[in-house]
């Protein structure tokens, strides 16, 4: 196993009288997608937000990257690791065309102070074709995009910054069978790329069609990290509910697997 | 994706080129002939893309009714008078579009205009201060407010309509105050303050102006075109530039020799003009232009592309208040004199019109500077035709009211089309 690019050992965080996060271990290995799981208020986030610098992790615990131990403290320090973060909502600006939203804040320039549009559509073509993704005119406004080309937009964009991690909070749960199929594509191609991916999904069909590996989080603690070929649904979701005694599990029993098979055959 | 013909260039004309070797086969090509064009100007009008397309149609038609009515109304005097006249409302109108662009409004522009005024006033003649001296801070008071208002609105949160109706309220106050018991202050009609609307460019001077920035236009848009085409970009063919520049020549020259008619171009309209082309290439060729738009798109995804947020919104703010000064300025001009009804009258509506007219969304994020002249143009020749006429202020608001009316209508129209067709409903 190579050395993992980002490892987080021990972080806890606290709101007030409210721990979300207790000796928490996390590892993304170059090259790997893992889905990161758990129920509401499991953690997922605050994580998230740790490791982007939105909230500083408490002291006690350690972060590496390539080994080497850093700190993150705010978002510009994980920005200049190499960790882009896509949230939910996706940030892009629908007045601006595709170019416009892709080189939004970093814009290239001319000599005279002037936008180098030229230089910037060639960027973004070459970045879109990289990525197999074929949109026909770049110059049209993002909100005339389908919500699939949207969030593939948005990770493009946070590729331009050469990250080595890339985290995707929830990039499939507005989507439909066949933008879902082409988020996924570009996640196994960032993969293939060398990238470490970090999948935070609700969507346990999106988990085990990409993901290589699963860390569920449940109250704030580590609740197990599985491979995912290796694996059963019903594993984890034991690991996310906590015991073998929940609905999911419960019902499967009532009615033999059906239940399951439909879930996995989604 | 809505396309629904595939219609590839090669196919078009036989001939693939080499820039086209990239372009998706999906997009649909527009073939380099009067008729692809019209066919893509079709395209873009259903798509609720209208472009400055109803407004000129607009223009013409008011040309043609007062005409009729008034065979004065396009003689090259009332021509020449109307593009002084609509210099000091357009240069609030110019803006006033930079605040819509960020989704809010700025409804002290009225009031900054009149303050300038009274401030230059006050201090040119009541103080004897050069006039240039007073015209310069008359200007830097406006900036100063409109900084003021920024901040008030950026970083203390409070909404800009309501910052800015204090604003409306307070500077008037002031400007009632500075006037004194005179109400009227009566400037020099021979200084630098008059000089801004009674000069006007002799005719060699006024084609030159024009051919330099022909000539400029051609020169930039055949720069971009090479260079788009060297990078495999999608660009656009000979022909369709050379179109373009005609349509840019028509009105330029057409306007220079109307103008020369008379007493040549005037200064006072080239100094709104040239506001208006400045603040374009500011808008759309710098990165704080395109800033502006991603602020008035989205503020929170400006935000987090590193953009300041704040610093943008209080800059533009200053603008704004700057342009009302400098139309206070031109205000005084025009009339010799600062009283204390100069920017309390309709100028405010009238800017904020004139801006809607020309096509600057009231919702932020959609919008370019030309709206200024071409909806300036619109309620200028309203006005003027109508006065040609001997109508009553109550009919040129009602007319007002109703031209006002279409382009917001229009606007919703064209962006029900774009939302279906879509381009985006901002």
């Amino acid at each position: 196993m190579s050395t993992p690019v980002l490892e987080l050992s021990g972080i806890s965080k606290t709101f007030g009288a409210v721990r979300a996060l207790s000796e928490v271990d996390f590892q993304v290995r170059p090259g790997e997608v893992v889905a990161l799981l758990g129920d509401n208020g499991a953690g997922k986030s605050t994580l998230v937000k740790v490791i982007a610098g939105v909230h500083p992790a408490d002291s006690g615990g350690s972060i590496a990257w390539d080994g080497k131990p850093v700190g993150i403290s705010a978002p510009a320090d994980a920005q200049r690791l190499g960790i882009a973060t896509i949230y939910q909502d996706l940030a892009l600006c629908d007045n601006l065309d595709i170019v416009g939203n892709l080189f939004l804040g970093n814009e290239k320039l001319h000599f005279p102070g002037t936008l180098d549009e030229v230089e910037m559509e060639s960027r973004a073509r070459e970045l879109l074709d990289s990525l197999s993704v074929s949109i026909p005119d770049l110059r049209v406004p993002v909100a005339s995009l389908s919500g699939g080309q949207r969030q593939i937009i948005a990770i493009a964009r946070s590729l331009l910054g050469q990250p080595r991690v890339v985290m995707l909070d929830e990039p499939t749960a507005a989507l439909g069978v066949a933008q879902t199929a082409q988020v996924l594509d570009l996640i196994e191609r960032l993969r293939d790329q060398g990238l470490g991916v970090v999948l935070i999904s609700h969507n346990m069909a999106d988990v085990r069609a990409v993901a290589d590996r699963a860390v569920v989080l449940r109250l704030g603690r580590n609740a197990g990290d599985f491979p995912i070929a290796e694996t059963s649904y019903e594993e984890i979701v034991a690991a996310i509910t906590g015991a073998a005694d929940n609905p999911v599990s419960r019902r499967s029993d009532r009615t033999g697997s059906s239940a399951l098979a439909t879930e996995d055959n989604r | 994706m809505t396309q629904q013909t595939h219609l590839s260039h090669e196919s078009e004309d036989g001939t693939p080129e080499a820039g086209e070797a990239r372009r998706d086969p999906r997009l649909l090509a527009t073939a380099a002939s009067p008729r692809g064009w019209l066919q893509a100007l079709r395209r873009n009008l259903r798509g609720g893309e209208l472009g400055p397309l109803p407004v000129v149609v607009g223009l013409l038609l008011i040309g043609i009714v007062f005409q009729s009515m008034n065979d004065r109304f396009l003689s090259p005097q009332n021509l020449s008078n109307l593009t002084v006249q609509i210099a000091a409302v357009g240069l609030m109108t110019t803006g006033v579009i930079m605040v819509l662009l960020l989704g809010e409004i700025d409804l002290s522009i009225g009031s900054v205009s009149g303050l300038s005024a009274a401030v230059l006033a006050v201090l040119a003649v009541n103080t004897g201060l050069p006039e240039w001296a007073a015209i310069a801070a008359a200007v830097g008071v406006g900036l100063l407010i409109g900084l003021l208002h920024g901040v008030i609105f950026a970083k203390l949160g409070v909404p800009a309509f309501v910052v800015t109706l204090a604003g409306l309220l307070g500077w008037q106050g002031v400007h009632l105050y500075l006037m004194g018991a005179d109400g009227t202050i009566n400037t020099s009609p021979s200084g630098a303050i008059a000089m801004l609307t009674q000069t006007y460019f002799v005719p060699f001077m006024g084609w030159a102006i024009a051919g330099i920035v022909i000539v400029l236009y051609l020169i930039a848009v055949f720069a971009v075109e090479r260079r788009r085409r060297l990078a495999g970009l999608p660009y656009k063919p000979l022909e369709e530039v050379l179109f373009r520049a005609a349509l840019l020549t028509v009105p330029i020259v057409g306007g220079v020799w109307v103008l020369n008619q008379y007493k040549g171009v005037p200064l006072a309209f080239l100094i709104f003009v040239g506001f208006v082309v400045v603040l374009d290439l500011v808008l759309r060729k710098t990165r704080y232009g395109r800033m502006v738009y991603a602020v008035g798109g989205n503020s929170e995804a400006a935000r987090r592309a590193g953009i300041n947020v704040d610093l943008i919104r209080i800059s533009v703010f200053g603008i704004a208040s700057t342009l009302a000064a400098l139309g206070g300025i031109m205000l005084v001009s025009r009339n010799f004199a600062a009283s204390v009804s100069t920017g309390s009258g309709a100028e405010l509506m009238m800017a904020i019109a004139a801006a809607v007219i020309g096509g600057t969304s009231l919702f932020g994020g959609r919008g370019n500077a030309y709206s200024a002249l071409l909806g300036g143009l619109v309620l200028g020749a309203i006005t003027s035709g109508l006065l040609l006429l001997q109508m009553d202020t109550s009919v040129r608001f009602m007319i007002t009211a109703a031209v006002l009316l279409v382009a917001v209508i229009l606007d919703a129209v064209s962006r029900r089309g774009r939302k279906t067709h879509a381009r985006g409903g901002a």
